[in-house]
């Protein structure tokens, strides 16, 4: 790209211009003199491509760069607009990410026992895994919960479950992050109440719920409702937590599913922000003002295997939120920042040789600490074959720390910054983002194109184009097409057993026998009038919970109001 | 294939499970392969999986599961097959996260092909191809 011909130039805008025709001639001379080499002795591979499929060009200059692109505009001071270079002004020279390992398995006790280990060990912030049936709002005892009790995740049915989740645990002294998403305010109504019974009000708890339904639909699919009450239901929860739960981020928009669903890199990227854009679309339609919800937004997203692309990733997310936030004309520069959380890919992971994934995550880990995240999972080496083992988990803990106190990546902020190559794949990565933007405005907006199964075939179209080229080796994944071994690795597993189930029925049982059962039956009522009309449901929920309905009953009240979202069929 | 009659292959998810990058992968290299793929989508109870296997008369069908509830589903699954006189012409695979462990059980109750994390779906095409229970 060179500046505008027309306009007659300054003579420093010559000087410059003179300078940059002769970066381009040395260019072309030096790939002229590559391609004569290549032609008596070819290139290693026939294309170089990043984990997405993208082509790396072999060599990456100040020409590569457009002579636009100002310092100031596109990158800025961290702390600074468009904070390309990171949202906090001292970054990690102030303070380390958290180390934040996502956990649950089994009962209530089980995972109370891992957080309490984790804490022990350093860690800094829980993150709590729940079991399918608590996702998708099932009972334990339902029929489709068959087999799955406890096995993703921890098992929460009621008030009962979640107060010895947190047994023991100061509520007021970590955060907390819970990945829910359909009865994501079921989960956090659970959470101040049992604040609450430790004396503990609601302003002073901190956390994140995920609450990102629009993904749901494309990527991870722990959908219940359709997508209209299901945004409905989370404007209502951010709503009550800007006046009640200040501290709590109340979405957790979430690139990392889609990815592991199988987009590339500036799929994730662009289908969260647009996710992003949707969420704030709706909280302003419904009459807040940006600067009550947006500073409480924050991001997740996934870290691959290719490095640089990771990092490009995450530094256009920060300036593409940034520009397009400022179109609402905030007062607090808060409202501004992408703020993130980043997990290790799970589906780089290979059952093969697992030891290797250790590498893996270190390499996705420095990625994301390069790339500036706010908080980090990194994922256990066993992770291919089953949930992860108590020692698999405190290699992956030693990863981070590692990496925070003896790699020295952290001396500095955004080291990266004025890289040929680095820079070049940023801007690239934004470009690829507006181009999704615009296709999906083209198709009338977020929910017209989820319903039409556009992002849906997109993610499908890139993970088999990925299968693909792995089958026919023109991408290596060590132990699996390539360095593989006939020997089978044997690690330890970690089996759920079937009696957490029975454990979980009892207790369920226990708990609707021992509860105020009129009370259950008046606040399901309530839910579901309100549902019926525009009223704050959060509330509601709350007095639900707080009398021990399950999540379960909760979600069938809503079902018989909503309705359920039928899923696509395509491949 | 001898004739022109084309494999027809069910792939279901039963329970709550969502992942479905594997099977809809799947999906697509069986139906590259020249093969009918029926998807059932997403959150499936074993009477309903054996339901639609019976309503779409298929050889094949694939279980995908990655949620650990692989035993209990795929053994309600078997029984329900068994039930419908449907397990003497229908060959059962499976894939997703299977620990070592559970393959002898899963054998046991009549499922054959079991492709973890880095099958080759060449190799899954080249198993229903040369274990089908009935003659194309």
């Amino acid at each position: 790209m060179t500046a505008s011909p027309n306009k007659p130039k300054k003579t420093s805008e010559r000087k410059t211009s003179s300078k940059h025709t002769e970066l381009l001639q040395k260019r072309k001379e030096w790939e002229e003199k590559y391609e004569k080499l290549v032609k008596k002795k070819p290139e290693r591979l026939p294309s170089f491509v990043t984990t997405s499929s993208v082509s790396i060009n072999r060599l990456y200059g100040p020409t590569d760069i457009p002579m636009t692109w100002n310092y100031l505009e596109d990158l800025g001071h961290p702390g600074e607009f468009p904070f390309t270079r990171g949202v906090q002004q001292t970054m990690y020279r102030g303070r380390l990410w958290t180390m934040r390992q996502f956990a649950g398995f089994g009962g209530a006790e089980e995972t109370n026992e891992r957080f309490k280990f984790l804490l022990a060990n350093g860690m800094t912030g829980l993150s709590v895994a729940f079991h399918l049936p608590t996702l998708y709002g099932r009972e334990s005892t339902h029929l489709m919960s068959l087999g799955e009790v406890g096995k993703l995740g921890v098992a929460i049915d009621t008030l009962r479950d979640m107060e010895i989740l947190f047994d023991g645990i100061p509520l007021d002294q970590v955060t907390t992050s819970m990945t829910i998403n359909a009865p994501a305010a079921i989960l956090l109504a659970m959470y101040i109440a049992v604040a609450e019974q430790q004396g503990i009000s609601s302003d002073k708890i901190g956390g994140t719920i995920q609450n990102d339904i629009l993904k749901e639909y494309m990527a991870q699919k722990s959908y219940i409702f359709p997508p209209k009450p299901s945004m409905r239901l989370i404007v209502d929860t951010i709503k009550y937590c800007s006046k009640k739960v200040p501290r709590w981020n109340t979405i957790s928009i979430s690139g990392y599913h889609i990815r592991e669903a199988g987009s590339t890199a500036a799929q994730e990227l662009a289908f969260t922000l647009i996710n992003g854009f949707e969420y704030v679309r709706w909280a302003v339609k419904s009459g807040m003002d940006i600067d009550e919800f947006a500073p409480r937004l924050s991001f997740f997203f996934n870290s691959h295997n290719d490095f640089f692309e990771e990092i490009a990733k995450f530094r256009a997310a920060r300036r593409i939120w940034a520009r397009k936030m400022k179109e609402y004309s905030p007062k607090n520069e808060r409202s501004l920042w992408l703020r993130f959380h980043t997990q290790t890919a799970g589906c780089s992971l290979t059952a093969q040789q697992p030891y290797n994934n250790v590498v893996r995550t270190t390499v996705q880990s420095m990625a994301a600490v390069i790339g500036g995240t706010q908080s980090l999972h990194t994922n256990s080496l066993d992770e291919a074959l089953a949930l992860p083992s108590e020692d698999a988990v405190e290699i992956a803990l030693r990863t981070q720390q590692i990496i925070a106190h003896e790699s020295g990546l952290t001396n500095t902020i955004d080291p990266l910054a004025g890289s040929y190559f680095v820079e070049s794949l940023t801007n690239k990565m934004e470009e690829e983002v507006e181009e999704y933007i615009r296709k999906v405005d083209q198709l009338g907006g977020v929910i017209p194109a989820i319903e039409k199964g556009f992002f849906q075939q997109e993610i499908a179209n890139a993970a088999y184009q990925y299968q693909k080229e792995i089958e026919a080796n023109e991408r290596t994944i060590v132990g699996v097409n390539d360095f593989a071994k006939d020997e089978q690795i044997k690690i330890p597993i970690l089996q759920i057993g079937e009696e957490i189930a029975e454990r979980q029925k009892k207790r369920l049982e226990k708990v609707k026998q021992e509860r105020d059962s009129e009370s259950v039956v008046n606040t399901l009522a309530r839910i579901r009038e309100a549902a019926k009309g525009d009223e704050n449901l959060f509330p509601l929920i709350l007095e639900a919970v707080k009398s021990y309905a399950s999540i379960g009953e909760i979600c069938d009240v809503l079902r018989e109001v909503f309705g359920e979202w039928k899923g696509d069929l395509l491949f | 294939m001898s004739t022109n009659q084309k494999i027809r292959v069910l792939l279901a998810k039963p329970g709550l499970d969502g992942h479905d990058r594997g099977v809809k992968v799947v999906a697509r290299a069986l139906r590259d392969a020249g093969m009918e793929v029926i998807y059932t989508g997403l959150h499936k109870s074993p009477e309903v999986i054996i339901e639609a296997a019976l309503q779409e008369d298929v050889d094949v069908i694939g279980l995908s599961s990655l949620s650990g509830a692989h035993l209990a589903l795929f053994t309600q699954i078997m029984k329900l097959l068994s039930e419908r006189e449907m397990a003497e012409d229908t060959l059962v695979i499976a894939g997703g996260i299977i620990p070592d462990a559970d393959i002898p059980k899963l054998e046991k109750i009549g499922i054959k092909g079991i492709f973890g994390p880095g099958a080759d779906t060449d190799d899954i095409t080249n198993f229903i191809r040369s274990n089908l229970k009935r003659t194309i």
